[in-house]
């Protein structure tokens, strides 16, 4: 699981749980892969992200060094942050480990680097 | 027996180890599906020259992801079954991926996506594969989590099989429900193969609904008319619901089972008359 997908990841679908964000990260495994630089997609991406649940998640997972703790102003020119914003987001990958719900606390386990967000007939809406 | 695999197990069940290296190793499966995510994506109508963040539902072994990539965009993909989601994993698509039911809701937060695809997959929100499932409130608890988690004036495209009329009423009213505007695009209407349906939702604004592909009338994007092949199959030899035929039919049966039956009679299938 890519950071970016944990930055809009919620578990508001269980009954009772309004929110359901930010979801907390216990990561046993985390690993580093290679993607493309793609500046474009990163100007686009970023304002929508909750930048401050990325800056946490990052360092929960030890992959948080040098990252700014805010969104600098005129980061579409800034090279040096859309580079560490693309390394945190894309590449940094969460392989092992489990997501925690903010209100009902329930786990949901990340295995081979997929989260399982399938819910039981009794937490369903 | 039907072939529809619907019919036949639950997705995550249906969708086992087995079939999912179909969807890598058959070329024709590969290029269908490669055909109608082009076809989505068309019908998406992104911003030109933009990477755009797509959410795709249904993804499978992401075939329709690597679609996706080719044309420049990142996808998030959502899949309710673990042995294809293994594959897409094997396959080293650029995606990130997410084990979950479209059913129980899209667990994303509001406004995050520029557009959401799905190929073949919502015909399965039509079967109540739990006691708990209610397709109607799975299919309203899809719609609204969608529109929530795409950004105004994002569209969803899917590409899916109906099995009947009203199973895309059913879809189209629950849609509206949700707060989509659309309607569904049918291509090639008159082509038993080639033909296949697209809903069409949009979230910002009711635009005009994109054309569909090999008609020659303008405007029957919106006039759903459906082949009723599979209904005829399986009723071959069979008289028509509702008629003298099938209601003797239906008794003489109930007598073959020794269930308690009225005698046939010349008022038999008739109906009341007005003044009763």
């Amino acid at each position: 699981m890519k950071l970016i997908t944990h930055n809009m990841l919620t578990s508001k679908c269980i009954k009772g749980v309004l929110t359901g964000y930010p979801l907390a990260i216990n990561a046993t495994d985390v690993k580093v892969t290679e993607v493309d630089y793609n500046p474009d997609f990163l100007s686009r991406v970023i304002p929508k992200l909750d930048w401050e649940v990325l800056w946490t998640a990052a360092n929960s997972i030890g992959h948080g060094e040098g990252l700014p703790k805010a969104v600098e102003p005129k980061f579409e020119e800034n090279e040096e942050f859309l580079k560490k914003a693309h390394k945190v987001l894309l590449e940094v990958e969460v392989e092992e480990g489990y997501l925690t719900c903010p209100e009902s606390g329930r786990q949901f386990p990340i295995s081979k680097g997929i989260p399982n967000m399938l819910l039981t007939e009794a937490e369903v809406q | 027996m039907s072939k529809r695999p619907e019919h036949l197990a639950p997705p995550e069940v249906f969708y086992n180890a087995d079939e999912a290296r179909k969807y890598t190793q058959n070329s024709r499966i590969i290029d269908i599906q490669a055909q109608m995510t082009e076809r989505c994506l068309e019908l998406l109508l992104l911003p030109e020259d933009s990477s755009c963040l797509l959410l795709d539902i249904g993804c499978g072994s992401g075939l329709s992801g690597s679609v996706v990539e080719e044309n420049g965009h990142m996808w998030i993909g959502l899949d309710i079954s673990p042995d294809m989601l293994d594959v897409a994993k094997e396959r080293e698509t650029e995606g990130d991926l997410v084990l979950g039911d479209m059913g129980e809701g899209v667990p994303f937060r509001a406004g995050c996506f520029d557009g959401a695809i799905s190929v073949s997959a919502l015909q399965w929100l039509f079967n109540a594969d739990k006691k708990s499932h209610k397709p109607v409130k799975r299919l309203y608890n899809f719609f609204s989590s969608l529109y929530a988690s795409l950004s105004r004036s994002a569209r969803a495209v899917f590409q899916f099989y109906p099995e009947n009329e009203s199973q895309l009423e059913l879809l189209t009213s629950q849609a509206m429900k949700a707060g989509f505007y659309g309607g569904v695009v049918i291509d090639y209407p008159n082509s038993a193969k080639a033909k296949k349906f697209f809903l069409v939702l949009m979230t910002g604004g009711a635009g005009p609904l994109p054309k569909a592909l090999g008609t020659d009338e303008t405007d029957n994007s919106l006039q759903v008319k459906y082949a009723k092949r599979e209904a005829t199959k399986g009723a071959r030899g069979k008289p028509l619901k509702n008629t003298r035929a099938w209601l003797l039919e239906k008794k003489e049966r109930r007598r073959k089972q020794g269930k308690e039956t009225k005698p046939d009679t010349k008022y038999t299938g008739r109906k009341r008359s007005g003044r009763f």
